[in-house]
Formats: structure tokens, sequence, C-alpha cells
């Protein structure tokens, strides 16, 4: 188990950006440009913005991706030591001791992820100017598509805490804004909220965490911390790594904070694709990885990640058994896939580039997956159930064919690129604890499960379309972007020939002292396939070979019923926080409808009956002033005298 | 001295009696010369006692006040006996609550 104390935590030690490095700044700017031009450019060209939107909106990423591979190019040639380049743009705020600069950090990680964002970004942008082609607000969308990518990027690029938190909210903010973004439908809307309440709590860790490494260090800067973090308690980088990970629960969907994210699917298909599955959530397990330095000397906090990891990985599987909306049912998917990249995360160094490696794959084959039932649903005239597909194979085939790679890519076909990460997750999970490990492998097969089930009630089984429904394929804008992600997920796993991705992450995460597993990797490997083979095999037995009734059975076990309703995630959500706080918040109020405005208003009462009665004294006969002013001077004068004599 | 003091008090009494009881303007009016002249005896015969003008020199700011106040005074009176065809002072009792 303790194998951390053997290796050493790298430090952040970024050299100031020269050459094409000085283009950082464009990465962010760029999208963010094209977010300014479609939602504040508005009323100055709408007409022209109406037509011409989507392209630009879609130059603005590309041209973000085109200076990414650039720089990404540029590092490849660098030596190791000089990977890590960062950009002091200009001074935020300093008051007093604090001082913080927007700077940017450029390294081997955020350079990956820089390439997934705009890359798979890119592409979905593509892909929208396809789906969203009769939506009357295009403009807005693609607008709000620009500042996610903008904002994602300022999470990724920030040298400090700080600026992640800028980027972690503004991603939060776009999140709220395109799942709403049909906000005519009452659903949309609720999830909208619910998304951005939810993502408030983690929000809290995320910036108490801040305030204590403030109080700590001094100093919010990861160079900074990464230097010196090894001098706080154990026990305050334990409450710091427990923040953290609630931050990174909120935003990465694990429980207890997972439930926004199946409702987060009432959005439009491309945000799905972008947000939910393979970016914005991974921002949680980007937060726990790039804090490497602080959940190194924290021990306890690293054991509660995997355990959230482990729970939530299983909990994603279990709902994505039962779900027919192939929307939730990818989404059920997405959060047990985070919970193993948060699991990998959480073991530490040897696991911190497979967890990296895995959200690199999995943001290939879900985004391709994603969009792959957006096409679905585009052919079958937006109907999400998936009891109401079957035999679609032939009705959209390009759809088809890169769906199945997708497919392939989860469950862990040998070859594929989920294969290799997910392989190497579970390998390492069986090396630290092997109860962690043999949850992982159940995992696995309930993933292969769950998705063969899938592919089956979609692309096989017998026909159940709905009445008038012709389904057709979707346009080229649609389908060239399926193809690409297709093919990255096939070959994603080159990135682990020779070890590639743990020696590139290794100045960032460290690497590894070498030691012996328990079990063979060839042996885990096999386990593991036969477990995928186990989960396969199940599916076809029970969906595949059965006819699929159109309407979702009511008499089942309790089991699935508990899946149906996403593990009662609501239930327990409303127990724990929605009643107490809405009684709390009703006795508050009642307090103050009888307390609070009872004194105030019986305080105005008695001074305006005081005053009702005072006045009868205004009667308007001069003489009896003028009795009270004789009355008055005669106890002025009496009181003179009472001084005088006493 | 204690004979002018005392004169001055009577003469006071009777101009804020005058004052409370009387329900003629005029009169009442008359009442209230005849307090502040009750003053103006008080000061004077204080300024002599104490060998200073001080009392003196305002008993004379008090009959300039005085000779003003009957100008106004009376002018209001006049007003209030043509609109109302009284002088009575509890007539005059619009401006109350």
């Amino acid at each position: 188990m303790n194998l951390h104390a053997l290796t050493t935590i790298p430090v952040v030690e970024p050299i100031a950006a020269d050459g094409v490095f000085s283009l950082l700044w464009l990465v962010i700017a760029l999208p963010l440009a094209g977010a300014a031009i479609l939602l504040v450019g508005g009323p100055l060209a709408r007409g022209a913005l109406d037509r011409w939107g989507h392209l630009i909106g879609t130059a603005f990423p590309v041209g973000s991706f085109v200076v990414s591979l650039l720089l990404f190019v540029s590092l490849l040639g660098r030596g190791e030591e000089e990977r890590q380049i960062g950009q002091h743009l200009f001074t935020w705020f300093r008051t007093g001791s604090f001082d913080v600069g927007l700077d940017l950090l450029y390294d081997p990680l955020s350079s990956l992820f820089l390439l997934l964002i705009t890359g798979v970004g890119s592409l979905i942008h593509v892909y929208s100017i396809g789906y969203m082609e009769h939506d009357p607000r295009r403009r807005r969308f693609f607008g709000y598509l620009n500042l996610f990518v903008a904002a994602m990027l300022m999470l990724v690029l920030s040298a400090n805490y700080v600026g992640l938190f800028l980027g972690w909210e503004g991603v939060g903010l776009a999140s709220y804004l395109l799942i709403g973004f049909w906000q005519h439908k009452h659903s949309a809307a609720a999830a909208a909220k619910k998304a951005f309440v939810i993502n408030r709590v983690g929000d809290v860790g995320l910036s108490l965490a801040i305030a204590l490494l403030f109080v700590t260090f001094g100093t919010s800067s990861f160079a900074e911390i990464s230097a010196v973090s090894g001098d706080a308690s154990e026990s305050t980088l334990t409450v710091v790594g427990v923040l953290l990970l609630l931050a990174a629960c909120g935003k990465s969907a694990q429980v207890p904070l997972q439930a926004w994210l199946l409702d987060a699917m009432e959005g439009p298909t491309p945000v799905s694709a972008l947000i939910h599955a393979a970016t914005m959530v991974t921002a949680g397990v980007y937060l726990v990885v790039r804090s490497n330095f602080i959940f190194e000397l924290a021990p306890h906090a690293q054991t509660a990640v995997v355990v959230v990891a482990t729970v939530t990985l299983l909990w994603g599987a279990v709902i994505g058994c039962a779900k027919d909306d192939i929307k939730k049912a990818l989404a059920g998917s997405t959060m047990s896939q985070i919970g193993y990249m948060m699991l990998a995360a959480g073991l530490g160094v040897a696991g911190y580039p497979f967890a990296i490696f895995h959200l690199l794959t999995h943001g290939f084959f879900k985004a391709n997956m994603f969009l792959g039932a957006g096409s679905v649903m585009h052919a079958m005239d937006d109907d999400v159930d998936m009891r109401h597909y079957g035999a679609l194979q032939k009705a959209v085939p390009v759809t088809f064919l890169t769906f199945a790679m997708g497919y392939l890519a989860i469950i862990g076909f040998p070859g594929f690129s989920g294969f290799w990460s997910k392989d190497k997750i579970i390998e390492t999970a069986l090396a630290d604890n092997w109860l962690v490990g043999l949850c992982a492998l159940l995992g696995a097969g309930v993933t292969a499960f769950y998705m063969t089930r899938l592919m089956l009630m979609t692309f096989f089984t017998d026909r159940r379309w709905a009445e008038g429904v012709h389904p057709h394929e979707s346009p080229k804008v649609m389908t060239v972007p399926l193809i690409v992600l297709a093919a990255l997920s096939v070959l994603g796993g080159v990135l682990l020939i020779g070890d590639w991705i743990v020696t590139w992450l290794a100045p960032v995460v460290g690497e590894e002292a070498h030691h012996e597993p328990p079990l063979a990797p060839i042996v885990v490997t096999l386990i593991t396939v036969g477990v995928v083979a186990v989960g396969v095999a199940v599916a076809w037995f029970t969906i595949g070979a059965r006819r699929v009734p159109r309407e979702a059975p009511q008499d089942v076990s309790f089991v699935t019923r508990a899946a149906r309703s996403d593990l009662y995630g609501d239930a327990i959500n409303e127990g724990i926080a929605v009643a107490p706080g809405r009684r709390l918040v009703g006795g508050l109020a009642t307090l103050d409808r009888h307390g609070v405005d009872g004194a105030v208003e019986g305080g105005a009462l008695a001074v305006m009956g005081l005053s009702g009665q005072l006045r009868r004294v205004q009667n308007g006969f001069v003489r009896s002033y003028a009795l009270s002013i004789l009355v008055g001077v005669l106890l002025v004068v009496l009181a003179l005298l009472a001084v005088n004599y006493s | 001295m204690t004979q002018y003091v005392a004169l001055s008090a009577i003469l006071f009494s009777i101009g804020s009696i005058g004052v409370l009881t009387r329900r003629n303007a005029i009169v009442v009016f008359m009442c209230v010369e005849l307090m502040l002249n009750a003053c103006n005896l008080a000061l004077v015969a204080f300024a002599k006692q104490h060998g200073n003008l001080e009392g003196q020199v305002a008993a004379f700011f008090v009959m300039v006040v005085a000779a003003a106040e009957v100008v106004v005074g009376l002018a209001i009176i006049m007003t209030i006996f043509r609109t109302r065809r009284s002088a009575s002072v509890d007539d005059a009792s619009l401006l109350k609550y």
C-alpha cells in the first residue's frame, strides 16, 4: 500500500514562455473572442450573425486547436526539464500579501487536455452545424459552446487555483446555459437549475480549499505550493484533499453529488457529448491529478477518493443497465467511467497517468457514442426511447459502424483504446487493494452488459419503430466528426506504446518506483477480457435472444426498479438536503413573518396610537395654548428655583 | 424696591389671567401688553437696583417689539373680524388636529 513514500513529488518549475509558446494566451482568447462576438455582437449585426454565426463559432475553436497542436509539437521537441512553460499575463489582484496573477501553465498534463478540449470540441462544433441546423437560436448556441470551451481551457491552463476557479465557475455557467438551452421545456429549465445548484455544493469545497491553501501557504500558485507542500501538517493537507474531493464530486458527478448528470441530458445532444461526457465532467479528475502534491502527502484523502470512485463506478454502471432512454444510459456509463478515472487518480503516482489516459480515450469514444446517439435521435424524430428503436443498422449504416467502434472501445475489446486504458486501471487497482480491484473488474463486466444491451436494443433485434418514422442517415457534416472520433476510439491506445504517456506525464505527476505486481499483467488482462465476455454473453441471452417489449415491463425486480429511478439518488437528496432545507427556510419565514414583522409592525402601531392621542392637544384654542405656555414657564421657574436653593 | 417688584408681579398676574379667561381678541391683546409692561417695570427696577443700564436697554427692546407686535397683531385681528364678523379668539380655532 505504501508505495507513495518511495516516490518523490515533482516540483512545478515553469520557465518563461518564449518563441511559439508566447502564443499560449491565444488558445483561450480565440474561443472567448468567438463567444463575445456571437453573444454581445447580436444587436449590432443580428442578421449576419444569425446566418453565419455557426461558421464563426466553429472557426474559433478550430483556430484554438491549430495553436494547441503547434504548441504540442513544439513541446515534444523540448527536453524533459524544459517542458513546463509559464506565461504571466497580468496581475489580477494584489492586496497585502495576496498576490494573484493571471498566469498560464503549459506542461505535459495541460498539453494533453488542450488537444482533447479543442480537438473534440471542434469536432462537436462541426457536428452541431448539422444538428442545430433548424434551431432559431443557433447563434446563441454556438456562443455558449465557445464560452464553454474558453472556460474549460482557462481551467486547465491556469497556473494557480484562483484562475482554475475562474474556469471552474465558467464551465459551470456554460453548462447551466446549455442544459437549459431549450428553456421552453420545463424539464430542461429544472435540470439546468439542478445541475447548477448541485455544482455549487462542490464549489463550496473548492473555495474553502483555496482559502485554506492561502492561509497555510500564503499563495495559490501550483508552483509555489508544490515546492513547500511538505511543510504543512498532514491533517491540514487531508482537509484540503477532502475539500478538493468534494469539488471534484460536484463537477465530475461522483457520489454523493451525482444526481445532476442524468437530468443534464435534457440539453441538446452535442452539449451532452462535449460537456457531460468528454470534457467538463473530467475537470474533477484534472483537479485531483493537478493537486498531486497535496494528495500524495494526504493518504487518507486518497483513500476517500478511491472509496468515492469505487462506489460511483458501480453506481453509474447499475443505473446504465436499467435506462431505456439512450442518452441516460450513456450518462450512467459516463458516471461509471469517470469513476474509473477518479479511482486511478486516487491510487497515486501509479494511477495518475492512467487516469489521464482513460480520460483521453473516454473523451474520444464517449463523444463518439453521444454524437452517434444524437444521430440516431435525428433519424428517429428525436425519440430517445431505445424500446422504440431496433434494427437500425441498415437504416443508419455510418452511425452504426462508428457507434460500434465506440462500443468496442468502451467495453474493452482487445486492441481498442478503452481496452488499454481500462485494463491498466484495473491492473493498478488490483496491485493496490484487491477489493477495489475486484469492484473495478465487476464494473467492467457490468459495462459490457449495459453497452451490449444498448447496442442490441438500438441497432439489432426487431423493428419497434413508431408509426410514420422513416430513419435516414445524417448529413455529412454530422457523420464526418463521427468517423474521426471512431478512428480515435480505435487508435487511442497508441499513447500507451512504450509507456509513452507515463513518461510524458512524469515531469508533472512523478514516476512510480518500480515494484512487482501481485498478478502478472497478462493474467489481469485475460481475467478482464473473460469478465467482459461474460457481460456481453449475459446481455445477448437476456436481450438479444428474446423479444424486446415496446413498453417497459412493470413487474420487475426491486433492483431494476431502484436502478430505473437512479438508485433513489433524488430521493436521498430530497431526504437529506432538500426537505430539511425547506423546513429550515419555512421556519425562518414563519419567524420572519410573525416574530420580526410582528415586532416592527407592533411598534409602528403603538407609535400610531400614541400619536393619535397626543394630537388631541392641538385643539385650535389659543387660550389653551397660552395656558400650556404658562404652565411650562412656571415649571421652568420652579425647576430653576429648586436647583438654586437645593 | 419691593413695591416695584410687587406691582410688576400684580400687573403680570392680571395680564395673564386676562389672557386665559377673556375671549375678546382686543382684550386679550391688551392683557398681553399689560404683561409686557409688567416685565418692563421689573427690568427697570432691577436695573436701578444694580446700578447698570442693561435692564433699561432690555426694556427699550421690549417696547420696540411690543410696538411691532401691535401693528401685526391688530392687522390680524382686523382681518379675522372682517371674515368672521367676530373678535372671539375661540371662534378662530380651525387650525387643529
